[in-house]
């Protein structure tokens, strides 16, 4: 069935009205010399301008690093079978550390500590600083600096106000911050 | 002259014609060879469900042994298809089950399956026989559940990487104790644990069993009982392939391996623990096909393994493989036909594993029988596929994902235009091609001039303008299916090359500038097309008619416009241009 349907002479876009170029132009045999084809005999006018476009000629901004829906085309089905789903006691709990004033920062596994002082103890010898005594009325005192960090909510937080395993689940990142900074935070709510 | 075979002569000529084309053609002679044909026609494919109803199937072909559906685009693989776009099997189902009681075999793709539909299945044919459902969705274990107990001859329970809601994996019990037909059996995709004893009963009795795909949850030490019951097994999906390491565990799993003389595919391997992968030794060197895309090792074992299979036709594995991997490839497996590279981290712009273009071109490079490729990976050149094209004139199949869209040659920052066109005018026998990068309308203008003997054509990020759609559909004379996303395709190509969507079973757009009125015009001329127009966001004509629409769906029917879709989906016809006469008018043509 497919074999009796030749689309060359269907291409005559006069007979179907379904031509959009400009009313009084004509048709004309094919103009494009880098085709071979015959059955292109219409495109000569309608696709004059389009020739022209260039590669670089491209309103879109590059793609953003957002992912985009269905792309790239792996299927949803392999997706969730490729990668088993890991428990968390089988992934660290890993968060960011920056320190005010230090080009770049670092990455503690909280997992791997058991409480606040073995925590204090872990950053004090990564940035060789030293965090003072806490008291949960005045904060970290006799330091010049204090540790804190942002929770589920975003806020920034004083480190040492609630139980180590709420810490632990509620702690997205720490700064350490400049002493001097740090009078703000204090008695959480 | 036709009249002077007797009818049962001709009719046992034509029993030797099995391919779809070669009947159409023979049907096509004249008109008592169209009536001899179509009553001895015994399997029918119908590659879009809305092409076509049951009843006009019913009426030409009255007595039909195996149907084969396919239902949604291939896009709905990658969520392009909302949920509820059709495809619906069950008033299939209805009709086949009214009109041939003696149907033996179900082949549905892409299509949204019931409960219902299985129940009514399993009642209604009594010589059932073949039940493959892929990429299917809609069902749950319940009407496994059905299948299982009421079709008696049942050969094939192919459930491919269907999404069935797991109810319980008690659904496999169900076979009757009687049951002892089965030869191909995929579970592979459920989910939930079924019920060992059951399918360790089931698998004894069946003698003829040759394809045994289990499912995730069935564990590597569990699997030796299996593979002693059906030594003859042709085809095998393990389960999870870990268990810890353990010297019996192995040594049973070898021996259960070195039973299995016939053994040629493997797949499964989910959570794979390497140190088992030499348990399979003994049979690598029969393999031909092996499927370790779930496989999360890394090289240096999978490598290795995958190097033992010196007769491998086929190999589907993760990017862990890495260049290296693939250089081994192609010095240890000559025989390779077909080769598909997925990515183990497709959302991470920044690459975890060393797979660049270098491992597709020592594949082409080294293995004369490549014909099949599907690649993910995060660079390509243009000399690269210029090299793949030369060595491997043989090409049939080549879809190359490159993960970042738009991306440039890495090595000269040009287009990739050059290399495609490389592909399409060296690999004259290509069928299907998917691209990616950065693209102009000039790669189009190589498809139209060379692709001549490509049937499906896959587009996404890629084109300056509607010269380049105009170039595929003015230029590729076996062109039936076309995809496309994010380009920058409007309604002058689509509109000047309306009749040849008549030629093609689909045509797919989304996210491209194909206007609304467009697609009305496109409807209201084309009356045997079904222009359907997908807008969630809202009704086409709630704007402008120069508004593109979200999605457009244009394929071939002598069945109308459809009666389910849902409140998303719009067919374009006569009643929706009204105001489409005032335009042609104001022509004055």
């Amino acid at each position: 069935m497919e074999g009796v349907m030749s689309h060359e002479s269907d291409l005559n876009l006069k007979a179907t009205e379904l031509r959009l170029g400009l009313p009084g132009t004509e048709e004309s045999t094919a103009k494009n010399n880098k085709r071979a084809s015959p059955e292109l005999v219409d495109d000569g006018e309608l696709f004059k301008l389009e020739s022209d476009a260039k590669a670089g000629d491209r309103e879109t901004a590059p793609a953003s690093k957002a992912q985009i829906v269905g792309w790239p085309p792996v299927r949803s089905y392999w997706k969730n079978n490729v990668h088993p789903k890991k428990t968390e006691a089988e992934t660290g709990n890993y968060v960011k550390v920056s320190m005010d004033g230090a080009p770049y920062l670092r990455k503690i596994d909280l997992k791997i500590y058991m409480g606040y002082s073995e925590l204090f103890k872990a950053l004090e010898n990564m940035f060789k600083l030293t965090i003072g005594e806490y008291s949960e009325r005045e904060g970290y005192k006799g330091s010049d600096y204090a540790p804190a960090y942002e929770d589920k909510d975003g806020d920034l937080m004083l480190v040492g106000d609630v139980p180590w395993e709420m810490f632990m689940s509620s702690c997205k990142r720490l700064r350490i911050m400049k002493g001097s900074e740090a009078t703000g935070l204090g008695c959480g709510a | 002259m036709a009249q002077s075979f007797p009818e049962d002569v001709l009719e046992h000529v034509f029993s030797f014609l099995n391919y779809d084309k070669d009947r159409n053609a023979v049907s096509l002679v004249c008109k008592s060879w169209y009536e001899i044909e179509r009553l001895c026609r015994r399997r029918i494919f119908i590659g879009n469900c809305y092409a076509v109803s049951p009843e006009i199937v019913i009426r030409r072909f009255p007595d039909v042994r195996a149907v084969e559906l396919k239902g949604k685009p291939h896009f709905a693989d990658f969520n392009l298809v909302p949920e509820g776009w059709g495809g619906y099997v069950y008033p299939w189902i209805v009709s086949l089950a009214r009109a041939y009681p003696w149907l033996e075999e179900i082949k549905l793709k892409r299509m949204v399956v019931t409960d219902e539909s299985l129940e009514l299945i399993s009642k209604s044919f009594k010589n059932f026989k073949v039940l493959v459902l892929l990429s299917c969705e809609g069902f749950t274990t319940d009407g496994l559940a059905s299948i299982a107990a009421n079709c008696r001859n049942l050969r094939e329970l192919d459930l491919g990487e269907s999404e069935v809601e797991d109810l319980s994996g008690h659904w496999l019990s169900h076979f009757p104790d009687n049951c002892t037909s089965l030869v191909s059996l995929n579970i592979s995709c459920l989910g939930s644990e079924v019920s060992f004893c059951a399918l360790e009963r089931l698998v004894a009795r069946c003698p003829n069993l040759k394809t045994l795909r289990l499912n995730r949850a069935v564990p590597l030490e569990k699997l030796p009982n299996l593979l002693c019951r059906a030594p003859q097994l042709v085809e095998l999906g393990t389960g999870a392939y870990s268990a810890e390491i353990q010297s019996d565990i192995f040594s049973n799993l070898a021996e259960a391996f070195l039973g299995c003389k016939q053994l040629k595919g493997l797949s499964g391997f989910w959570d794979v623990v390497p140190a088992y992968l030499p348990a399979m030794y003994s049979v690598c060197s029969r393999i031909t096909s092996l499927n370790l895309s779930y496989a999360t090792a890394q090289n240096p074992e999978l490598v290795h393994f995958v190097s033992q299979c010196s007769n491998l036709q086929r190999l589907w594995v993760l990017d862990y493989i890495e260049d290296a991997g693939l250089e081994a490839l192609a010095a240890s497996c000559k025989d390779l036909h077909e080769l598909r590279v997925f990515p183990s981290d497709p959302f991470d712009a920044e690459a975890n594993v060393s797979l660049t273009e270098q491992g597709l071109v020592a594949v082409s490079e080294g293995c004369p029988k490549l014909q099949s490729v599907l690649y993910f990976c995060r660079q390509m050149s243009n000399a690269a596929l210029v090299a793949i094209a030369r060595s491997r004139p043989n090409m049939i199949r080549f879809r190359l994902c490159i993960i970042e869209p738009r991306a440039p040659d890495y090595l000269t920052l040009e287009p990739l235009d050059t290399g495609f066109g490389a592909i399409v005018e060296n690999c004259k026998e290509l069928r299907r091609l998917s691209m990616s990068g950065l693209l102009t309308d000039r790669v189009f203008e190589y498809i139209g001039t060379h692709a001549k003997k490509l049937e499906m054509l896959s587009i996404a990020f890629a084109g300056d303008s509607d010269l380049g759609l105009h170039h595929v559909l003015s230029g590729c004379e076996s062109l039936r299916k076309l995809e496309i996303r994010d380009c920058p395709f409007g309604d002058k190509a689509l509109l000047a090359n309306a009749t040849k969507l008549e030629t093609m079973r689909s045509l797919w757009m989304s996210s491209c500038s194909v206007s609304f009125g467009a697609c009305k015009l496109l409807g209201q001329k084309m009356p045997r097309l079904n222009v359907e127009v997908i807008n969630e966001r809202g009704p086409p004509d709630s704007g402008p008619e120069s508004c593109p629409v979200e999605k457009l769906y244009v394929y071939r029917t002598i069945a109308g416009p459809r009666v389910d879709m849902p409140g998303f989906v719009w067919t374009m016809d006569e009643q929706v241009s009204s105001s489409l006469s005032r335009v042609t008018e104001r022509r004055g043509d």
